[in-house]
């Protein structure tokens, strides 16, 4: 063996040690590096109440209501991942993005009748991006609801708007 | 330096690397490319983001905010291909001991560190009107401020020492380490909820972009990668002929001496 095979062998071993040792800590550590917590698995692994966490999910469609409250805006409305749903009480304004159907981030806790205080909205937005013309000509041609979750995929958006024009 | 080469160049596998490891072919060839690099890069660059910020449709919930990604993207492509190089370049200085590695290591290092720095930047100015939050300690964005770290750690690390050799050293095995920190960033978003978006692009799936949308990124991150590579280039350059100079003026230096 050379010295350069022996020194490409130990950058090797090396790595493979490294590569492992951070593998195995940030599986660990997973749920605390998850930005926020699901309301699925709010269900099973439940904070007490007072304590703090961030909530995320998508805004049911059709559970927004807005009031103002001391002449603040105040909204509340219902996080879902599916399977599951919180209603989320908020005071403040809310971010541009936000609407049915468009996944939040919540900072807050949860109350004692099982609805969640939040101090914090952030919109997420996903990771599709679309003109303004795609994204009507798929809502009026039925096959996307904003409202309803994530539009269908890219790769059917031109020909169904080819089809939306043309006919 | 061409002592280092004469000690390195063993016969065997060793021979076709160190071809490349001779300065003089290094700078013939990088003196020759590089104008055209750099051209190829401004003009690419101009092409991509006057498509993109003036022609190419906003985003139909973002509006115009989205155009920022035509910095974004790029900036956070090089960062990423920027720290591979630099990990490419450390293994190349620890196992072949290859000189022109270690030289471009050094030059990688705070030319990447600004790309990682406009990637923040830019995420940053992205995220305040869109998620409402400069800033969020997800595992993206914590990922790669973990790389602007790097970076900066590296371009600290090599600096500073009195041999230079024992800098190169030190700053290979600090990248190497470092390296784990790519597939994190990478799959951030993917392994964890996180409140960056996943990916766009991938290598797998088709784009969930509108072509209209797409296609002037293209232009931006071949222009920016050129942009990249011709400063990296010219800083090499630079740092082979800062070599040379020294090391005429020590043998100067020692012929006085002696005379």
């Amino acid at each position: 063996m050379t010295r350069k095979k022996r020194r490409l062998m130990v950058l090797l071993v090396c790595g493979i040690g490294v590569g492992s040792a951070a593998g195995l800590s940030l599986w660990a550590l997973s749920s605390d590096v998850a930005f926020f917590t699901s309301p699925s698995q709010l269900a099973h692994d439940h904070p007490g109440p007072g304590r703090s966490f961030r909530l995320g999910g998508l805004v049911e469609a059709g559970s927004v209501q807005r009031s103002s409250e001391g002449g603040k805006p105040r909204a509340s409305f219902r996080v879902t991942d599916g399977s599951a749903a919180i209603t989320v009480h908020y005071t403040g304004m809310l971010p541009d993005l936000f609407r049915e159907g468009q996944g939040v981030v919540t900072l807050g806790n949860l109350a004692e009748d099982g609805t969640f205080a939040a101090q914090e909205v952030l919109a997420k937005h996903d990771e599709t991006y679309m003109p303004k013309e795609v994204a009507e000509a798929l809502k009026k041609s039925g096959h996307w609801n904003p409202e309803q979750g994530a539009p269908p995929p890219a790769s059917t958006w031109n020909t169904l708007t080819v089809k939306q024009t043309g006919g | 330096m061409d002592a280092n080469i004469a000690a390195a160049s063993t016969p065997g596998s060793g021979r076709n690397l160190h071809r490349f490891a001779n300065p003089g072919q290094f700078l013939r060839l990088s003196g020759a490319v590089l104008p055209w690099v750099s051209i190829a890069a401004i003009v690419l660059t101009v092409i991509g983001l006057v498509w993109g910020l003036a022609f190419a449709p906003a985003d139909w919930q973002q509006g115009d905010s989205s155009r920022i990604m035509y910095l974004h993207v790029p900036s956070a492509m090089l960062a990423y291909m920027g720290y591979a190089s630099l990990a490419l370049c450390s293994v190349l200085s620890l196992v072949w001991r290859h000189p022109l590695a270690d030289l471009a290591a050094v030059e990688i290092g705070p030319v990447g560190a600004g790309a990682t720095a406009l990637c923040l930047a830019t995420g940053s100015l992205w995220g305040k009107p869109m998620w409402g939050a400069w800033w969020v300690w997800d595992a993206r964005l914590t990922s790669v401020l973990v790389l602007f770290f790097l970076y900066l750690g590296h371009v600290a690390l090599v600096r500073a020492f009195d041999d230079p050799q024992r800098g190169y050293r030190a700053g290979a095995i600090l990248a190497l380490v470092g390296v784990v920190d790519l597939p994190i960033i990478k799959y951030s978003v993917d392994w964890w909820n996180t409140l960056h978006q996943g990916s766009s692009i991938t290598l797998t799936g088709a784009p969930t972009m509108y072509a209209g949308i797409l296609y002037p990124l293209i232009p931006c991150t071949l222009g920016l990668v050129l942009g990249f590579s011709a400063i990296v280039l010219a800083r090499t350059r630079a740092a082979v002929m800062e070599r040379r100079i020294r090391g005429l003026l020590q043998a100067r230096a020692r012929n006085e001496a002696a005379a």
